[in-house]
C-alpha cells in the first residue's frame, strides 16, 4: 500500500451517481430502537441486500444513508424517511423489494422513489401521531385536551443530554382530533392490543398533528402538557405512533414528501 | 403430547413486559427480534433450553459460545433453545414489582418452563447475575431444593474448570467444549423424560453424571482438613466417576458454527461477525488459563474458513470479519487466508480483524491485508511483562526488538496508533519490571516519531491486574494485594509521566486492584465461597463486572462473615501461595493436563526458565493430547479459499423476485 499523504483521499470511492428516498415503518417490538439502532440496522441490511451504497472517503469509510427527524425510541412509526446514495442506477421498487427482505421484521420499507427536486427536509415540517391511552376515558382525555387547547402556550420541561430543556408543546400542536364513541381495541397500524387492557378496559385514541420545530415536541411532552393542564397521568404507558410526515398544507393535512418534485409551500 | 408434565405451558410474558419497557434503560437489548433470532414452537420439541450470558445483553450477544450452541440446538427436530440475558438493576425491580418472571428475550418464555437452562460463564465475576436470573424465575437458589419440575442448570464456558464456588447453585457443569455434549445432555434429558421422568430429578443426574465431561457437583462429598484445606473429594453413590475430563471437539471443519451469526439490534461490545480460525493454542503463556484449558491447537482449513466468513458476511451484512481465536495471526496460513479474502472482498467495504496477534507472528503484510478493504483500526499487541526477565517468568517471550521494528514500520505506513497490553501483580514481580512499560512505550514513541517523521502519534498502555486461574502453573501462586497493584500502577504513571515531551503521547488505562482480587476468590475458591456469593447477592450485588456497580466493601465483608468461621478467609483463598500437595478445589475435574507437568512449569516459571511450542519443537509432554485422545491438527490443510465470488442479491433480486442466490463461485 502507497504511503498516505495528509490531505490525500486514502480510499477514493466511487461518485454517488443516484440518490434514492425511502418511507419505511418501525413497528411492533421493533418500536423501541433507538434512531442509531435503526441506521445501523439499515447499514447491514443495505450490504446484505447487495445495494450498491456509496461510502465517504478516507480511512474510515461510512456508507451515505442521511437520515431526518427520527422518531424516538419507544415510539412506532408508520413514516420515518432516509435517503440512499447509489454508486450505480437502480429501480426504486427493487431496492425497496430488496432491502424490505433483509430488515428485520418490523422494520419495513414501504415506499421509494428516486431523489429529485427540493430536498427531503424542505419537504417536512410536521408530523401527525396517533395516541393509545389505555386505562384513559375518551371523555377524560377530550377535557384534558380541551383545557390544553385553550392556552396560548404550554411548556414541559424535558432532560436531554445537554441539560434540561423548556419546550412550548402548545406552539408546536396544530389540531387534535378525538373520534366520538368508545375507545378502539386495535392499534391504528392494525398490531394486536398494546397493553393486556382484559378486553373490557378502556382505552382513549387521539391524533394530533405536530409542527416541527427545535427542540422537537415528541409524544411524550403532548402527554406530559395534558399532566401540565389537566393532571392526566395515564395508569400505563401511553404508545404512540407517527402516521404521516410532510408538509402541512392550509387544510391542515400533510404533502407526501416522497410525492412529485412539485413542493407546495405554506403561505 | 399427553403425558402431563410435557404439556407444560409457556406463554409469553411479553404483554406484561412491554408496558415496563419505556420506563427502562435501552429497552432494545429486551425484546429480540434479531436478524437470525429463531424462535421454535414451543410443541414440536421434547427437550427446551435455555442459554443464559450471565452480563448485560450489549456483551452477551456477540458470545460466540452461545451463539454456536443456539444453533447446534436449535438445528435438531427434537430440541429448541431460546437465549437470555441479565437484565439491569432498573429493569430487575419493575419485574419484582409486577411479578414478571425471568424471560428468554426470543419467546419471552417463562425461564422456569425450560427444562435446562445453559449458563455460558466467561468470567467468575458474572455468578451473582445467575443468582438473580433464577430468583427472577422462581427457581430455588440451591440445587439441593429443586423438585422434578425445575429446569436443570448446567454452568458451561471457562469458569466451568472451577465451579465449586457455584455448586450449591448449579446443577451440571460441562467441561470443555459444548458443541457435542449439549445434545449428549439433550439425549439423556429426552429419554428419561420419554421413560415418565423414573427416579425423578436424581435418577436425571446420575445419568448426567454419567455423560462425559458433566460434574455433577451434588454427588461428591467434599471433605477439610484442620488447617482448612481440602482433605477429600470423592463420589457418594457408585457409577460417578472420580474424575470428570474436559470434552474436546476435533475437526472443526465438520463444526462451522455459527453458520448465521445473529446480529443485534441494539449496540453491543463486538460489531462485527466472527468466525473462529483455530481453537486451543500452544503458546505456553503460563498467566492464561485459555490456552491451558483449550489445548490442543485444532485449525479449521483455509476452505472451511473461506466458507464460513462467506456465509457469516451474506448472513448478517457487517462490514467488518473478526478471525478468531487466541493468537490469529499464528494461523499455520494465516496469510494466504487474510490475502485471500481480501481478494474476495475488494471494493466492498469488508474489513479483516485478527483481535489477538502476538508481535512476533505479526508483519506488515499482514497488516495491510486486513485494512486493504475498509477500516484502518489500531494496531493492539500484548507484551504482557515490562521487563524481558518478567516476560521469561510468564513465558511470554516476546521481545523490545520485535516490538519496535514492526511498530515502526507501521508507523512509517500510516498508522497513528499502537495499543499495548501489560499486566500487573505477575508472580515474582518487582516495581522496576513495571516501570520498564514506562521505558518501553517512552522507545515506542522515539521510534515512532523517528519513522513516520510526525509528532502526532500515540501510545496506548492498558494494564489489567493478574488473577492467578486453575489449571495453570500459576494455580498454586499468591495473588498480589490490591495495594502492591494498585501502588506499582501509580509509580508507572509517574515513570510515564517523567518525561512530559514524550508522556504526553502516551495514554494508560488501568482498573484499580480491588475487583481482581475478588476475582481470584471466586476463581480459585472452593465450595465454601458459595456462601459469600449468596451474601453478596442477597446485599444487592450485581454485574460484578462493572466497576459502577462492583462493590469492594461488600465482597470483604461477606468475605468475613461467611469464611472466617470456617478457619479460612479471603486473604486464605487470593493472596496464600498453595504447596504441592495441596488438594486443589478442581483436582477432580480433568483438563488434560498432567498435574505434574504444571508443578514443573511453575517451577520453570521461578527460574525464569522458559518453554517453546510444541507446534514447531518437540512435545514437551504436557499431558493434554493422550488424555483426551487427541491430536494437534495444524496446516497446511491443502486447501483453498472458495467461494471466490461476491453475489449481489440485488441484481439476483430483480431477475429472481428475491430469492436467495443459493452459493456463489
Amino acid at each position: 500500500m502507497a504511503r498516505v499523504r495528509p490531505g490525500e483521499a486514502a480510499n477514493p470511492a466511487p461518485p454517488t451517481v443516484m440518490r434514492v428516498r425511502l418511507r419505511f415503518a418501525k413497528r411492533g417490538r421493533l418500536r423501541f430502537l433507538s434512531h442509531r439502532d435503526v441506521a445501523r440496522s439499515f447499514e447491514r441490511a443495505v450490504r446484505r441486500a447487495g445495494v450498491p451504497v456509496a461510502h465517504s472517503h478516507g480511512f474510515s469509510p461510512h456508507p451515505r444513508l442521511s437520515w431526518i427527524g427520527a422518531a424516538p425510541t419507544g415510539a412506532a412509526s408508520e413514516a420515518e424517511f432516509v435517503e440512499i446514495g447509489l454508486t450505480s442506477p437502480v429501480d426504486p421498487a427493487a431496492l425497496a423489494t430488496a432491502l424490505d427482505a433483509a430488515l428485520p421484521e418490523g422494520l419495513d420499507v414501504l415506499a421509494a422513489a428516486v431523489a429529485e427536486g427540493a430536498a427531503l427536509s424542505d419537504r417536512i415540517d410536521a408530523s401527525i401521531w396517533s395516541f393509545e391511552l389505555p386505562g384513559v376515558g375518551q371523555a377524560e382525555l377530550r377535557a384534558a385536551l380541551d383545557a390544553l387547547l385553550a392556552q396560548e402556550s404550554v411548556v414541559v420541561e424535558r432532560i436531554t443530554p445537554s441539560g434540561r430543556k423548556q419546550i412550548d408543546v402548545r406552539a408546536a400542536l396544530v389540531r387534535v382530533d378525538t373520534p366520538d364513541g368508545t375507545a378502539a381495541k386495535r392499534s391504528p397500524s392494525g398490531e394486536s392490543p398494546a397493553i393486556p387492557t382484559g378486553g373490557d378496559e378502556v382505552c382513549a385514541i387521539m391524533t394530533a398533528v405536530v409542527r416541527q420545530s427545535t427542540p422537537a415536541v415528541r409524544p411524550d411532552d403532548v402527554l406530559g402538557a395534558l399532566d401540565v393542564v389537566a393532571g392526566l397521568k395515564p395508569p400505563v404507558p401511553a404508545k404512540a405512533t407517527r402516521m404521516a410526515q410532510g408538509l402541512l398544507d392550509h387544510g391542515g393535512a400533510l404533502t407526501d414528501p416522497l410525492g412529485s418534485d412539485r413542493v407546495t409551500t405554506r403561505a | 403430547m399427553g403425558l402431563p408434565w410435557v404439556s407444560v405451558t409457556a406463554p409469553s410474558v411479553f404483554a406484561e413486559l412491554e408496558p415496563l419497557l419505556p420506563k427502562v434503560a435501552k429497552p432494545v437489548q429486551y425484546v429480540g427480534g434479531e436478524l437470525n433470532a429463531q424462535s421454535k414452537d414451543w410443541d414440536s420439541a421434547a427437550v427446551r433450553w435455555a442459554l443464559m450470558y450471565p452480563d448485560a445483553y450489549e456483551v452477551g450477544l456477540p458470545n460466540q459460545g452461545v451463539m454456536i450452541l443456539y444453533e447446534v440446538l436449535n438445528e435438531r427436530a427434537d430440541a429448541l433453545a431460546e437465549r437470555c440475558y441479565a437484565v439491569w438493576p432498573d429493569l430487575e425491580a419493575l419485574m419484582r414489582e409486577h411479578g414478571v418472571p425471568a424471560f428468554t428475550v426470543d419467546g419471552h418464555r417463562p425461564l422456569g418452563a425450560f427444562d435446562l437452562i445453559g449458563v455460558s460463564f466467561s468470567t467468575e465475576l458474572g455468578y451473582t447475575n445467575l443468582l438473580t436470573a433464577l430468583d427472577l424465575a422462581g427457581i430455588p437458589l440451591h440445587a439441593t431444593d429443586r423438585d422434578v419440575d425445575a429446569p436443570v442448570v448446567v454452568a458451561g464456558g471457562h469458569a466451568a474448570f472451577n465451579p465449586e464456588p457455584i455448586a450449591d447453585f448449579i446443577d451440571v457443569a460441562a467441561i470443555g467444549d459444548g458443541e457435542e455434549v449439549v445434545g449428549e445432555i439433550t439425549d439423556v434429558v429426552k429419554e428419561w423424560k420419554a421413560q415418565g421422568r423414573p427416579g425423578g430429578r436424581h435418577e436425571l443426574l446420575r445419568r448426567l453424571a454419567a455423560t462425559d465431561g458433566c460434574y455433577v457437583p451434588s454427588l461428591y462429598a467434599v471433605s477439610y482438613a484442620d488447617d482448612g484445606a481440602i482433605a477429600d473429594v470423592s463420589p457418594v453413590e457408585d457409577g460417578v466417576p472420580g474424575t470428570v475430563t474436559k470434552r474436546t471437539t476435533t475437526d472443526l471443519d465438520s463444526w462451522p458454527y455459527p453458520k448465521a451469526p445473529l446480529v443485534p439490534l441494539a449496540e453491543t461490545v463486538h460489531e462485527r461477525a466472527s468466525v473462529e480460525i483455530f481453537r486451543g493454542c500452544t503458546r505456553g503463556c503460563r498467566f492464561c488459563q485459555a490456552g491451558m484449558i483449550t489445548r490442543p491447537v485444532r485449525e479449521r482449513s483455509l476452505q472451511g474458513i473461506g466458507e464460513m466468513v462467506d456465509s457469516a458476511v451474506r448472513a448478517s451484512g457487517f462490514d467488518e470479519v473478526g478471525l478468531l481465536s487466541l493468537s490469529s495471526a499464528d494461523h499455520s496460513e494465516i496469510a494466504e487466508v487474510t490475502k485471500g479474502l481480501a481478494d474476495r472482498y475488494e471494493g466492498t467495504n469488508t474489513s479483516l480483524s485478527l483481535p489477538s496477534t502476538r508481535v512476533d507472528a505479526f508483519n506488515i503484510d499482514l497488516a495491510n491485508e486486513i485494512s486493504r478493504n475498509g477500516r484502518r483500526s489500531g494496531l493492539t499487541f500484548a507484551p504482557e511483562g515490562g521487563s524481558e526477565r518478567i516476560r521469561r517468568v510468564i513465558n511470554k517471550m516476546v521481545s523490545e526488538e520485535d516490538l519496535i521494528r514492526t511498530v515502526s514500520e507501521a508507523f512509517a505506513q500510516g498508522w497513528r496508533q499502537v495499543k499495548l497490553y501489560f499486566m500487573c501483580g505477575l508472580p515474582t514481580e518487582e516495581d522496576e519490571d513495571v516501570l520498564e512499560i514506562a521505558g518501553m512505550a517512552h522507545r515506542v514513541i522515539k521510534a515512532g516519531r523517528a519513522a513516520s517523521g510526525r509528532n502526532d502519534i500515540r501510545c496506548t498502555i492498558s494494564i489489567g491486574g493478574f488473577v492467578p486461574k486453575p489449571h495453570t502453573p500459576f494455580q498454586w501462586a499468591a495473588q498480589a494485594h490490591p495495594d502492591v497493584v494498585d501502588d506499582r500502577l501509580r509509580k508507572l504513571r509517574a515513570a510515564v509521566n517523567s518525561d512530559r515531551k514524550i508522556g504526553r503521547n502516551i495514554g494508560m488505562r488501568y482498573h484499580d486492584g480491588q475487583p481482581s482480587l475478588i476475582e481470584g476468590l471466586l476463581a480459585r475458591g472452593d465450595r465454601r465461597v458459595g456462601r459469600v456469593i449468596e451474601r453478596v447477592w442477597r446485599e444487592g450485588g450485581r454485574f460484578d463486572g462493572w466497576s459502577e456497580h462492583f462493590s469492594y466493601e461488600r465482597w470483604i465483608t461477606a468475605a468475613a462473615a461467611e469464611l472466617e468461621p470456617l478457619g479460612v478467609s479471603l486473604d486464605w483463598f487470593t493472596t496464600r501461595e498453595r504447596g504441592r500437595d495441596e488438594v486443589l478445589p478442581w483436582d477432580h475435574l480433568d483438563s488434560g493436563l498432567e498435574r505434574e507437568w504444571l508443578w514443573d512449569d511453575w517451577q520453570d516459571a521461578l527460574d525464569g526458565r522458559e518453554q517453546d511450542d510444541c507446534r514447531w519443537t518437540p512435545c514437551f509432554d504436557c499431558g493434554v493430547c493422550p488424555s483426551t485422545g487427541t491430536d494437534i491438527e495444524v496446516g497446511p490443510s491443502g486447501t483453498t479459499l472458495l467461494p471466490l465470488t461476491v453475489v449481489n442479491p440485488l441484481r439476483a433480486a430483480a431477475s429472481d423476485r428475491g430469492e436467495d442466490t443459493g452459493t456463489g463461485g
